[in-house]
């Protein structure tokens, strides 16, 4: 009974989900979670459709959208998805490949994950899969957040764009819908000397200037990966982009693939579920 | 390595470059053709920049050269230009960037099968105008447009 | 796996010829923050556009010019399988080049 006053508290103001962590349990409830996230960005940007969303800052940034679309004429990722093809095909040293782990031989799969993996107990990003697939073959695991494993991922999201991202959280395994909730809890914890949570900026202030830039809703933040990122002048993964982040709010760094991160991905795309898959993709 | 060691050897690299580009047939021996001269692209004001290529000639402004460009640069590092002339007889178009080390960017030698159209990407230092030069000809004409190039926030 | 991809795009009885080329464009100003020393230049210097082996653009280029470097040009006209040859050499003295049959 308490609980629900609160929450009916907690969704009636408009900051109502941000950075209030409380020690009540919960039950989570991603639907729930994922139409009152969904509101929200709907009352910010009235005009926009959930598969604008794929195009992220780009769907609110029209001079910014400019410059992007310019770019897209002929994307600097254009030769990660070749390199990711070759890579993609190219045996083991047993002789067995990348499309021997993944169904459909890892064609159209991409927009997929992450997946709950019930044998592991854990989420399963594409890149931990990879990793896996590798392990399995008595390959070394590729680091996560750039070169051959961006290479990999962008010719897999290639593969995959323009469908729509489709996560499953399985009723009948309580540990998924617990990471979804660590990845959640994630989501709206403070951190940091900036003592930010990510919806500080991408919820709260999405669309907001922060000095020059304007920022991102998270709804539909992970449809685009992996990334040329101009800052970079190179292809990045989404966990090289949480990373950054983190070091952006002066807090303390977390690897790409901790669980943590894998956790926080299944929750954001999971918030993305229909959004359009359009990566590989360009980003400033 | 001693700093005059090392300017001979990237002089006598990049006239090897020139000398292979001849010998392969890749540039026009002659006053019109683009080769790649160190003087033009050296670091110094736009005005410098534009003596070296123009001399002392006129230059005109006109509206009949069409940028593309960005208002507002999201990363200076790549900043997306397409210039299209409406003018007669354009064979040669150079673009500037006035605030950069080096203000010339590129010289785009166009023979009379293209349009006078090109796009690039550019690098911008700082906010900054990019000024295009169209030659039709010993007629000289420019535009330009203002790029702001920001400091990114927690993007940047 | 060549350093230049090209595309033709036929627009109104014109073809759009585009270039994506993979390449460092250090002007040499950078300064490697893990050893602090400078990233020494190396940047396309030239550039050339054939159609059917007949050179149509020639192009001097600075560091100015962003990496992975773009151009793209407008060939009046252009058939069915003409020849696009685009071939570059940087401050180095290397090189490279790469043909596309326009479809």
């Amino acid at each position: 009974m308490a609980s629900r006053i609160l929450k009916s508290i907690l969704s009636s103001s408009v900051g109502g989900f941000i950075g209030l962590l409380l020690a009540l349990p919960s039950q989570a409830d991603p639907l729930q979670d994922q139409q009152k996230f969904r509101q929200h960005y709907q009352q910010l940007f009235p005009k926009l459709t959930l598969s604008d969303y794929a195009d992220g800052v780009y769907a609110i940034d029209p001079i910014a959208r400019q410059s992007w679309q310019a770019i897209e004429e002929f994307p600097p990722y254009d030769e990660a998805i070749e390199q990711g093809e070759a890579l993609f095909n190219a045996p083991f040293k047993n002789g067995r490949r990348y499309a021997d782990c993944f169904p459909n031989q890892g064609i159209a799969i991409a927009h997929e994950y992450p997946k709950w993996n019930r044998d592991k107990g854990e989420v399963i990003t594409l890149e931990k899969a990879i990793n896996d697939c590798r392990a399995d073959n008595q390959e070394a695991p590729l680091p996560y957040e750039k070169d051959d494993i961006a290479r990999l991922l962008a010719y897999l999201a290639f593969t995959s764009r323009g469908k729509p991202i489709t996560i499953t959280i399985p009723a009948d395994d309580p540990r998924a819908l617990a990471a979804y909730q660590q990845g959640k809890d994630f989501y709206y914890q403070r951190r940091g000397q900036l003592n930010f949570a990510c919806a500080t900026c991408h919820v709260q202030n999405a669309g907001r200037q922060l000095r020059s830039e304007i920022l991102s809703p998270s709804l539909g933040h992970t449809s685009h990966w992996p990334v040329y990122r101009l800052k970079w002048g190179e292809m990045g993964t989404l966990h090289r982009r949480f990373k950054e982040c983190l070091e952006q709010i002066k807090a303390p760094p977390i690897p790409a693939q901790s669980p943590e991160f894998r956790n926080l991905e299944y929750f954001l795309s999971f918030m993305g579920n229909g959004i359009p898959t359009n990566g590989p993709s360009t980003r400033k | 390595m001693p700093v005059n060691r090392r300017e001979f050897l990237k002089k006598s690299v990049s006239l090897g470059a020139y000398s292979m580009a001849l010998a392969s047939g890749l540039v026009k021996s002659g006053p019109a053709s683009a080769e790649w001269i160190a003087e033009q692209f050296a670091q110094g004001k736009l005005e410098e920049t534009l003596k070296t290529l123009f001399k002392d000639a006129k230059i005109t402004e006109s509206d009949k050269i069409e940028i593309q460009i960005p208002q507002i640069a999201e990363n200076g590092a790549v900043v997306p230009i397409t210039v299209t002339s409406h003018l007669d007889g354009v064979d040669t178009i150079s673009i500037l960037v006035e605030k950069n080390p080096v203000p010339l960017a590129a010289r785009f030698d166009l023979s009379p099968e293209l349009e006078p159209f090109v796009s690039a990407r550019l690098k911008m230092a700082e906010t900054s105008d990019v000024i295009v030069i169209a030659q039709a000809g010993d007629k000289l004409y420019s535009a330009r447009e203002t790029v702001k190039v920001t400091i990114g926030g927690c993007g940047g | 796996m060549s350093s230049i991809r090209i595309r033709a795009k036929r627009i109104d009885g014109k073809t759009q010829i585009r270039t994506l080329i993979t390449h460092p464009m250090e002007h040499g100003r950078n300064i490697d923050k893990s050893t602090n020393q400078p990233i020494p230049a190396h940047f396309i210097q030239e550039l050339s556009v054939k159609h059917n082996g007949k050179v149509i653009a020639n192009c001097a280029i600075g560091g100015g010019v962003s990496k992975d470097p773009y151009f793209a040009f407008m060939l009046k006209g252009g058939e069915p399988g003409d020849k696009i040859t685009i071939s570059w050499v940087d401050n180095l003295g290397q090189q490279d080049s790469e043909e596309h049959i326009i479809k």
